[in-house]
C-alpha cells in the first residue's frame, strides 16, 4: 500500500491539510504517535483566531481562516463554536499605547479591520474592562474564536469522508531517502511507502527533521492555560494585555461559546522543554493578571489548567514550504502557538503545494514564511 | 424534614435563624449545610441544567459532584459543602449563573507558602491515625481536611464497628470513634489541623496547593504526604439515573446521619455490599420505609449479618436483580428492576416496579488517589492509606493509617519500625467475607448464648467483652466465627448481645420457664414496645417463627443507645430466633413501560448520555479524550471523576478489549475555586 502524500501529526495543521489533500483527490494518510486527533497542542489551545498580526504572510492566512471558519458549519455541517466578538488590546500605559498605536497603523496599511479606541469607546465594547488608568485599545471586530477540538475533531471527519486514512498511536522511527527523494515513512509498526512527508510534528517537528539530518529551528515552550465555569455571557472579545509582569510577558483571554473563561500567560522567561507537568505558579500569577484588567473574573470559580506547548522559531514565524536538502519533504511547522488560526488555511496552501496549484497569492506567504530563510527579523507583534 | 429523636444520635440543635430561598424565608440551624437546612424544608430540586434543563439537586453531598449547585448571595456554590447563614439568600440555579460583580477593590496578597515535614490529607479514620502515629514521633505535621468537621465518614457511622478490639476500638460506634480519634490528633503538640481546608492540586514542584479555610489559598511543600482522601462512590447508567432522588448511599448518609434530616419517606436500595446493606439500616433507624434492595449478583456481598439484620426487620432483598429505570419528572417517583441473567443483563419480563421517593446507589467505591498518583509522578515521597489505597471496612482505614503514618516517619528519617504483625491485621481487617461455617451444636446448659454469626469476617468484640471469657475468637486470625465454649456457666449477662455489630448473638434462658424459656436480642430503634406486647419472632434470616410475647426491655451497662428486648418462646423455636419484626409487606405496582436505556445520563455534568458514547465506541473511538473533546463528557465541574468509570464500563459493554482504551489525561484542579482567591484577594 503506498500513499501520495503522509502527514506526520494529527493536529491543528496535520488534520486539516489531510482533508484539504484528499480533496484534492490524492491518497492521503495521516499518522499521530498519540492516540486520537488533536491530542498534542491543539487540545491545549485556548481557540483564538484573528487575522491582526503584523506580518503579510500571517495576516493573509489569518483571513482565509477567518472566512473558512465563518462559513465552516453551512459548508460542512460540523458547528465548531466560531464566534466573531473580536480581538481588544488593552493599554493602561503610555508604552503600550504608542507599541499599539504604532501597530495599528502598520495593520491598517495592509487592510485589516482594526482601530484605535479611546478609554471610552473601549469600555462601551467591553464594559467590564477595569477603567481606572484605561487609556484605550485596538478593536478588530472581525476576529473572533472556536473550539479547537471540535474543529480539529471535524477536520478529521471530513478528511475520512474524502479518504484520507489515519493511523494512531504510531511514532514515526524512520524516513526513507532513495536518491535525494522521500521514499517511505517507517513507523513503530510499519513501513508506509510515498513521495512526499510533510511534516506537521507540531512540538515535536524538530525530531521528526532529525530522522532526515535536518535542523529545524524550532524549540517548545511551555505555556500554561485554565478554564472557569460556565457563567452567562458578559465578554464578547478576546482580551490581551501585553504589559509585562512577574513572570509573564502578557496574558490573554475570553469567554467561549459554551460560557468558560479560557485564559492563558506568555511565561517570561520563556520555559522551554516538553514538560506538560503543572506548577504551583501559574495559578497565582494568572490570576492577578486578568482581575486588573477584568476585576469581574475574581468572583467566577476555576475549573481546570494545563500546560501546552508553543512550537517557537526565532523570528516568530512559522516555517512553511519545500525543505531545499530532501526532495518531497514539506513542512508546515513552528506555528509559534498559532496552529488553529492559521492551520485551515495551511492546510489549503499545503495542499495546493503537493498539487502543484499554487496560486500566485500564495508567494507572498510562501516566501515570507520560507524553511531557508535567514533568521535576522522578529515581528513586531507575536 | 428534620428528624428530631433517633435511636443512637443525640439530637441537640442551637437556636435556628431565618434564611432565604428564592422568596421564602426558612428556618435553620447553626452547623447545617445549605443542603440539609433545604432538605429539611422538603425542598430537593436545587435548579435546573444549562443544556436540557433537567432538574438538578443533591447526588454525592461530599463535595465531589457539582449537581447541588446553588446561588448564595448571587455566587455558585456548593449546596453541599457552604454552610448556611442568617438572612442568606440563597436562590435555584436555573441555567447560567451571571458573573458575580466586581468586589469593591483589588487587594492582592502573595499567596503564602509554607513548609512542613508531613502533610496528611484527609482528615477520616486512616488520616486521623496517620496523624496521630506522626505527633507520637514528634513530626512536624498538618492534617488538612475539606469538611468542617474532623472524622470522615465516621461521622455518619452509626453502628458498632467490626475489626479487632485490640486493634481498632470494634464494638465501638463509628461516631464514637470519631470523637476519640479526633481527641487523640488533638492531643499532638505538632500536628496542626486545618478545617474546611480541601487540597486542590498536587503539583510538579513539590508543592500541594490547600484553600486553607475555604478563603486563602496556601501552598505547602511537604517532605512526605499521606494520602487519605477516602473514596468516592461508584455511579450507574441508567434511564432516570440523574433525577434528583437518586442519591449516592453516602449521600443519604451524610444527610440522615451528620445532617439529620430525614431526606425521603419511602427508599429503594441499589446495591447489597456492605454500604447498601447498612444505608438500608440506618434509613430504618431514622424511620425512614425501605421498600427493598436489589444486588446484580446471586447474593448479597457485604456482610451476612448485615443482609440478615434487614431481613429480620422485613426487607425485601432481590437478588440477581438490578435497576433499570427511574420513574419521575422533576423528582424520584418510582423504581423498575428486572432479574438478570448470567452476565448481569436485564431479562425482559422480569421488571418490577415499585413506588419510591429515593434510590441510593450503593454499588462499590473507589478510591480517590489522584493526589497520590501525582505525588508518585512528580516524586514526592507519599503513602496512601484507608480506601485510598485500597477500599475496605473503616477499621482496616485506622490501621493502615498508623502504618502509612509510620513508614512516612521512616520516610522523615526518623527510627521507628512497623511491627510484623500490623501488616498481617491490616490484611485481615481487609479481607472480603468469606465462607459459611455450620452452627454447632447448642450445649445443655440453662443459660447461653446462640451465636448466630456463621460468616468469615474479621470481627471480635464478643470474645472480648464476655466477663467470663466463655466465647472465643481466633486470637490469630479473627476471622474465624466465634465459638461459645461451654466451660463454665454462662452468667445471662447479656454483654454479648448488647455488643455484638452484626446484632448476631441472643441469649436463651431457660431458668424462669424451661418450657417458654426467654430469648434476649438486641434493638436499635426508637419505638419499644411496652411488655406485654405480643411481635412476631423471627430467625436470623427473617424467616417468621412464630408470635411471642414481648417479658420486658433492658439495657446493658456501657452499651450505649442498644436496648435489649426479652422474648418469652415457645421452647422449640427459642434457640433459632433471631430478632423481631414490627412491620407488613411492601406492595408492587404494575410495571413501568422502560425508556430507551440510550437515553441515561452518563456525564451528569454536562449532561452526555449512553447513546451517544456508545455510537462513538462503535465508530472506533478507543480515547477517552476525543470523547471529551468531541461530547464534553469529562469536562464538566467533576473533571471526570463520575463518568469515567462509566464509560470504561461502556467500552467493556461494547467489547472492547481494556488495552485498547486510552484513559482521561488527569488535571488539576480538584475543586472549582474563584480566581480572586489565587491572587490572594480575601474579599471577593
Amino acid at each position: 500500500m503506498s500513499y501520495d502524500v503522509v502527514v506526520i501529526g494529527a493536529g491543528s495543521v496535520g488534520t486539516p491539510t489531510g482533508f484539504y489533500l484528499a480533496k484534492q483527490g490524492l491518497k492521503v494518510l495521516v499518522i499521530d504517535r498519540l492516540p486520537s486527533p488533536g491530542q498534542g497542542s491543539n487540545k491545549a489551545a485556548i481557540g483564538g483566531v484573528r487575522a491582526t498580526h503584523s506580518d503579510p504572510a500571517k495576516i493573509r492566512l489569518g483571513l482565509r481562516t477567518i472566512e473558512i471558519l465563518s462559513r465552516f458549519a453551512e459548508q460542512y455541517g460540523y458547528d465548531v463554536e466560531w464566534r466573531s466578538g473580536g480581538y481588544v488590546f488593552v493599554a493602561y500605559r503610555p508604552q503600550e499605547e504608542k507599541i499599539l498605536k504604532d501597530l495599528v497603523a502598520l495593520q491598517r496599511s495592509y487592510g485589516l479591520d482594526i482601530r484605535w479606541c479611546g478609554a471610552e469607546e473601549l469600555l462601551r465594547i467591553v464594559p467590564d474592562l477595569n477603567p481606572e488608568g484605561l487609556r484605550g485599545g485596538t478593536y478588530s471586530p472581525g476576529d473572533g474564536h472556536c473550539s479547537p477540538l471540535l474543529l480539529c475533531h471535524a477536520y478529521y471527519e471530513l478528511a475520512k469522508r474524502e479518504g484520507a486514512e489515519f493511523k494512531f498511536g504510531e511514532e514515526v522511527v524512520g524516513i526513507e531517502v532513495h536518491n535525494g527523494r522521500v521514499r517511505a515513512v517507517r513507523t513503530t509498526q510499519g513501513v508506509y511507502p510515498t513521495a512526499v512527508v510533510i511534516n506537521a510534528a507540531g512540538a515535536w517537528a524538530a525530531h521528526i527533521g532529525k530522522l532526515l539530518g535536518v535542523d529545524h529551528p524550532v524549540y517548545p515552550d511551555c505555556h500554561e492555560a485554565g478554564i472557569t465555569e460556565p457563567v452567562a455571557p458578559f465578554l464578547a472579545p478576546m482580551i490581551v494585555d501585553i504589559r509585562p509582569g512577574p513572570g509573564s510577558a502578557n496574558c490573554y483571554f475570553h469567554q467561549l461559546a459554551t460560557g468558560q473563561i479560557a485564559f492563558c500567560i506568555t511565561p517570561d522567561p520563556p520555559i522551554w522543554g516538553e514538560d506538560l507537568r503543572e506548577t504551583s505558579a501559574f495559578l497565582p500569577q494568572v490570576a492577578r493578571r486578568i482581575i486588573q484588567v477584568v476585576p469581574r473574573l475574581a468572583g467566577i470559580r476555576v475549573r481546570r489548567t494545563w500546560r501546552g506547548l508553543y512550537p517557537m522559531t526565532p523570528d516568530g514565524l512559522p516555517l512553511v514550504g519545500w525543505v531545499e536538502e530532501v526532495r518531497g519533504y514539506l513542512v508546515a511547522i513552528g506555528l509559534c502557538g498559532q496552529g488553529v488560526m492559521l492551520g485551515p488555511a495551511l492546510g489549503e496552501l499545503l495542499a495546493r503545494l503537493v498539487a502543484g496549484l499554487v496560486l500566485p497569492e500564495d508567494q507572498v506567504v510562501l516566501h515570507s514564511l520560507s524553511p531557508e530563510r535567514s533568521f535576522e527579523r522578529a515581528e513586531a507583534l507575536r | 424534614m428534620r428528624i428530631e429523636s433517633h435511636p443512637i444520635l443525640s439530637v441537640a440543635r442551637a437556636e435556628p435563624f431565618t434564611f432565604f430561598f428564592g422568596e421564602a424565608e426558612l428556618l435553620a440551624y447553626p452547623g447545617e449545610t445549605i443542603a440539609s437546612a433545604l432538605f429539611a424544608h422538603g425542598i430537593r430540586v436545587f435548579g435546573h441544567h444549562p443544556k436540557d434543563g433537567s432538574p438538578q439537586g443533591i447526588f454525592c453531598a461530599n463535595g465531589q459532584c457539582a449537581q447541588c449547585l446553588v446561588l448564595a448571595d448571587g455566587r455558585p456554590v456548593k449546596a453541599c459543602m457552604t454552610l448556611v447563614r442568617p438572612g442568606l439568600r440563597v436562590s435555584p440555579l436555573d441555567g447560567l449563573p451571571q458573573p458575580p460583580p466586581a468586589p469593591e477593590r483589588l487587594g492582592f496578597r502573595d499567596v503564602e507558602e509554607i513548609a512542613v515535614e508531613a502533610l496528611v490529607i484527609g482528615g477520616g479514620p486512616a488520616g486521623m491515625a496517620a496523624a496521630v502515629e506522626l505527633g507520637t514521633l514528634g513530626v512536624q505535621t498538618l492534617l488538612v481536611d475539606d469538611k468542617h468537621r474532623l472524622g470522615g465518614k465516621l461521622l455518619l457511622q452509626t453502628h458498632r464497628f467490626f475489626g479487632s478490639r485490640n486493634a481498632v476500638y470494634a464494638g465501638t460506634r463509628g461516631i464514637v470513634i470519631a470523637e476519640k480519634l479526633t481527641a487523640e490528633v488533638e492531643a499532638q503538640k505538632t500536628v496542626e489541623v486545618w478545617l474546611n481546608s480541601p487540597a486542590l492540586a498536587v503539583f510538579s514542584d513539590k508543592k500541594v496547593g490547600i484553600l486553607k479555610e475555604g478563603r486563602r489559598y496556601t501552598l505547602v511543600q511537604p517532605q512526605v504526604l499521606v494520602v487519605a482522601t477516602g473514596a468516592r462512590e461508584r455511579s450507574l447508567v441508567f434511564p432516570g439515573n440523574t433525577l434528583p432522588g437518586v442519591y449516592g448511599a453516602g449521600a443519604f448518609q451524610t444527610l440522615v446521619n451528620r445532617d439529620l434530616v430525614r431526606p425521603a419517606e419511602k427508599l429503594f436500595v441499589v446495591g447489597g455490599g456492605n454500604v447498601g446493606l447498612i444505608a438500608a439500616y440506618h434509613a430504618l433507624q431514622a424511620g425512614i420505609e425501605v421498600v427493598g434492595l436489589c444486588e446484580a449478583l446471586p447474593d448479597c456481598t457485604g456482610y451476612k449479618v448485615h443482609k440478615d439484620k434487614l431481613l429480620r426487620l422485613g426487607v425485601p432483598i432481590y437478588t440477581s436483580h438490578t435497576v433499570v429505570a427511574a420513574h419521575g419528572v422533576e423528582h424520584v417517583e418510582g423504581i423498575t428492576i428486572a432479574q438478570v441473567d448470567e452476565r448481569l443483563r436485564p431479562i425482559s419480563g422480569t421488571e418490577k416496579t415499585f413506588i419510591c421517593d429515593t434510590i441510593l446507589i450503593a454499588v462499590g467505591l473507589d478510591p480517590v488517589d489522584e493526589f497520590y498518583r501525582k505525588a508518585q509522578e512528580f516524586g514526592i515521597p507519599a503513602f496512601a492509606a484507608g480506601d485510598a489505597q485500597e477500599i475496605a471496612e473503616a477499621s482496616a482505614a485506622i490501621f493502615t493509617g498508623r502504618i502509612a503514618g509510620r513508614k512516612a516517619a521512616q520516610a522523615l528519617g526518623r527510627e521507628v519500625s512497623i511491627p510484623l504483625e500490623w501488616e498481617r491485621t491490616a490484611a485481615i481487617l481487609k479481607s472480603k467475607p468469606g465462607g459459611i461455617q455450620a452452627r454447632p451444636q447448642p450445649p445443655q446448659l440453662p443459660v447461653f448464648p446462640v451465636i448466630h454469626c456463621v460468616q468469615e469476617i474479621p470481627c471480635d468484640p464478643c470474645a472480648a467483652v464476655c466477663p467470663l471469657g466463655l466465647i472465643q475468637v481466633d486470637p490469630q486470625d479473627i476471622r474465624r466465627p466465634p465459638r461459645f465454649t461451654g466451660e463454665r456457666r454462662c452468667s445471662g449477662c447479656a454483654r454479648c448481645v448488647a455488643f455484638c455489630p452484626g446484632l448476631a448473638i441472643t441469649l436463651v434462658d431457660f431458668r424462669r420457664d424451661p418450657e417458654n424459656p426467654t430469648v434476649s436480642v438486641p434493638w436499635e430503634f426508637l419505638e419499644v414496645p411496652p411488655p406485654g406486647t405480643r411481635v412476631l419472632a423471627v430467625d436470623a434470616e427473617g424467616t417468621p417463627l412464630a408470635e411471642a410475647e414481648l417479658e420486658g426491655v433492658g439495657r446493658v451497662p456501657g452499651a450505649d443507645h442498644t436496648t435489649i428486648l426479652r422474648l418469652k418462646v415457645a421452647k422449640e423455636w427459642a434457640l433459632r430466633v433471631g430478632g423481631v419484626r414490627l412491620r407488613g409487606s411492601i406492595p408492587e405496582i404494575p410495571p413501568e413501560p422502560l425508556p430507551i436505556p440510550n437515553e441515561a445520563v452518563v456525564c451528569r455534568c454536562e449532561r452526555v448520555t449512553a447513546g451517544e458514547i456508545r455510537a462513538l465506541i462503535r465508530q472506533g473511538v478507543r480515547d477517552l479524550n476525543e470523547i471529551k473533546a468531541v461530547t464534553r463528557a469529562g469536562m464538566g465541574a467533576c473533571g471526570g471523576k463520575t463518568c469515567r468509570n462509566l464509560i470504561l464500563r461502556l467500552f467493556r459493554e461494547e467489547g472492547v478489549p481494556p488495552q485498547e482504551v486510552t484513559d482521561l489525561t488527569p488535571r488539576p484542579l480538584f475543586l472549582e475555586v474563584p480566581l480572586g482567591l489565587f491572587a490572594g484577594m480575601e474579599e471577593l
